[in-house]
């Protein structure tokens, strides 16, 4: 017998014969706040910055002036004139330079300020982790409540890679300090489009 | 060291000698206790959702095997390569022989509890193969040489004049220098130059999802991230217990994790490893390590429902006190005290006794594993087995026969009371484990059978 077939055959008689149904995920949402002002109420609490903007122009303008050190910006949001348009084939390794990087997400999550990004949407998978700071434009309308709704817009869709981001990087291994920029963007700032 | 120096009685007694550091060690991790209650209470279904992770992870254990096949299958779909280590040794051998044949022999690797218990790190040192740890504070314990003494706080036994002092050595920063921000900016350089030049990463897994063949994986720094989609091949080593059964599921867990972790809404990135990158590879090592042996043993396999949060360590009031270390096992705290004996009896027959039992681990645990319970099961097993200390047998002797005999009870209370007034350097010598850091009682003037005595009418 395998190895495989040696460790599944001895959890196969070792686990429990119990029968145990998985359990309904019910959680209504709270709906005591909208969930704009959640979202970025928590958002301020890791760490991150919001602007409400009514379009892209008014984003590109605020990149212009929030960012002014900022030489190697790039973004994958076809709608930003400002900023380099990457390809999906270059070398993530050259993505060291990047000083922001200008994303969009599929959704935001007002319970906990967490953004969900997948594989084709930022092209590279580095691109949100290497950049020295992150900013990621997401429409209002796409803040959900909870988890449990994020899940159900996920549904089973395909992807080769994706995830929550929630914030900038941080860690706070010496002494319990918070320190913003870990390996990570420094900072984090989300674009929420109201479209008016 | 032999095995009676490396109890946790003694090792306690080692971190207990620098008070001020202990009430640090202490404070601070209550604080992170408080964080968590906050985040916990911050939602209202908070109850329920322990309860639905409990009986989403009882569902687990009653199908692993099933599960895992499922796994298995679409992550070979996925092309995920899919392997299986009956122990540590075998799980070890996988990843030398999987850096072997890239013909690297340098890798960076995120935190992976697993990989301690495993001891990976010391084998493929061993072989030639260099190992550097990312997160900052796995970075700062390994520089160290001392193995994390927290699952999710692996320094947090340190305080930073200690880091300053360990990153002078090996950075060279400024000494004395002992600004964290500081600290961490040159630990940020320092390891983004391992990023950009290791063709291999090594992460753990937080939860494996049987019906996609995805794989999740939570930092705050970045650490596996960064490792993982910049080399040329990812390995993700995981106990097979991390498996859940669907995707939605990962609503329940992603809630739970971080808020009992540190208290934080959640962490700051949870990636979902689905496909290897174009022109990567993707490995998956399935670990075994006793864990099925745990699976059988009906009063202790709730213990694999565990998710690695930390909440039972921050509460402890034996941890807080007592430091990671002297738990001499990867996993310490409450959790690891109950999994550490079903890997050895006798190394770790220690472990169930360093608990006061007063169920606050239960309590905050996400998954509703009911550790203190499972504290004293193993303290039964243990002293039937034949793994308890002389000096316990001999007390537990010593009580079975001073509470059947009601005279010699009675004529011990008395000896007792007398000389802790007439000859107290009798008790209050270092041969008494309750005088340690602590006054014993004064004497009551009389027992309570005496007392009774006297004022029945």
């Amino acid at each position: 017998m395998s190895n495989r077939d040696q460790i599944l055959q001895t959890i196969k008689n070792n686990q429990p014969a119990t029968a145990s149904p998985l359990p309904d995920i019910d959680f209504p949402p709270d709906v005591s706040k909208p969930a704009c002002d959640k979202f970025i109420e928590a958002l301020a609490g890791i760490g991150g910055a919001s602007h409400l903007v009514k379009d892209y122009e008014a984003i590109n303008a605020i990149i212009k002036t929030a960012y002014p050190q900022a030489k190697r910006i790039v973004t994958t949001c076809a709608a930003l004139p400002a900023g380099e348009h990457l390809s999906a084939d270059a070398d993530p390794h050259a993505l060291d330079n990047v000083d922001l990087a200008v994303i969009t997400a599929h959704f935001a999550v007002a319970e906990n300020a967490a953004l969900w990004v997948t594989e084709d949407i930022v092209q590279q998978r580095a691109l949100p982790f290497i950049t020295q700071q992150l900013a990621v434009i997401v429409k209002k309308e796409d803040i959900l409540n909870n988890m449990h709704q994020a899940y159900q817009r996920i549904g089973a869709e395909d992807y080769g890679f994706g995830t929550f981001i929630a914030g900038p990087s941080k860690t706070a291994d010496i002494e319990q300090s918070l320190v913003l920029g870990a390996h990570g963007p420094k900072t984090m700032c989300v674009f929420i489009l109201s479209g008016k | 060291m032999s095995h009676s120096d490396k109890d946790h009685p003694k090792l306690a007694e080692q971190f207990n000698a620098d008070e001020p550091r202990v009430d640090w060690h202490d404070e601070t991790l209550w604080w992170v206790r408080v964080k968590r209650d906050k985040a916990a209470r911050s939602i209202p279904e908070w109850e329920q959702l322990r309860e639905t992770a409990s009986r989403i992870k009882n569902n687990v254990l009653a199908n692993l095997s099933e599960y895992l096949i499922q796994f298995e299958e679409q992550a070979t779909r996925n092309g995920i390569t899919v392997h299986w280590a009956k122990d540590g040794k075998e799980h070890n051998a996988i990843v030398l022989g999987l850096l072997q044949k890239h013909g690297i022999d340098r890798m960076v690797k995120s935190k992976s509890m697993l990989t301690e218990e495993c001891h990976l790190n010391d084998y493929l040192q061993q072989h030639g193969i260099e190992v550097i740890d990312t997160d900052l504070g796995e970075r700062i314990v390994q520089m160290r040489k001392e193995p994390p003494s927290h699952i999710v706080l692996p320094a947090i036994h340190l305080k930073k004049q200690d880091v300053s002092d360990t990153f002078h050595e090996h950075l060279q920063t400024e000494k004395g220098n002992n600004d964290p921000q500081f600290l961490t900016q040159a630990a940020r350089i320092h390891l983004r130059e391992k990023f950009l030049t290791r063709r291999a990463a090594l992460t753990g897994v937080n939860f494996a999802v049987a019906e996609t063949g995805e794989f999740v994986v939570c930092t705050n720094e970045g650490n596996a991230d960064m490792g993982a989609h910049l080399a040329d091949i990812h390995i993700a080593s995981m106990g097979f217990e991390k498996i859940i059964p669907q995707r939605r599921h990962l609503s329940v867990f992603l809630r739970l994790l971080a808020r009992s972790a540190t208290g934080q809404p959640i962490t700051t990135y949870s990636s979902h490893f689905k496909k290897p990158r174009k022109g990567a590879e993707m490995h998956i090592v399935l670990v075994d390590n006793g864990r099925s042996t745990q699976l059988g043993r009906k009063d202790f396999r709730n213990s694999l429902k565990c998710i690695r949060c930390g909440a039972c360590f921050n509460t402890c009031p034996v941890y807080r006190r007592s430091g990671g270390h002297s738990y001499h096992t990867a996993i310490a705290g409450p959790i690891g005290s109950i999994l550490a004996p079903n890997l050895d009896m006798r190394k770790y027959a220690d472990l169930p006794f360093a608990s006061t039992l007063c169920g606050s681990c239960s309590n905050v645990c996400p998954v509703k594993i009911d550790i203190h319970d499972q504290l004293y099961k193993w303290r039964q097993v243990l002293m039937k087995e034949g793994y308890g200390s002389t000096i316990k047998k001999m007390g537990m002797k010593g009580m079975t026969f001073t509470l059947s005999h009601p005279g010699f009870y009675q004529f011990a209370g008395k000896a007792g009371r007398w000389a802790m007034k007439a000859a107290p350097f009798i008790i209050n010598n270092k041969l008494n484990p309750w005088y340690k850091q602590r006054d014993m009682p004064s004497p009551p003037k009389e027992s309570f059978g005496e007392w009774y005595k006297k004022n029945r009418k």
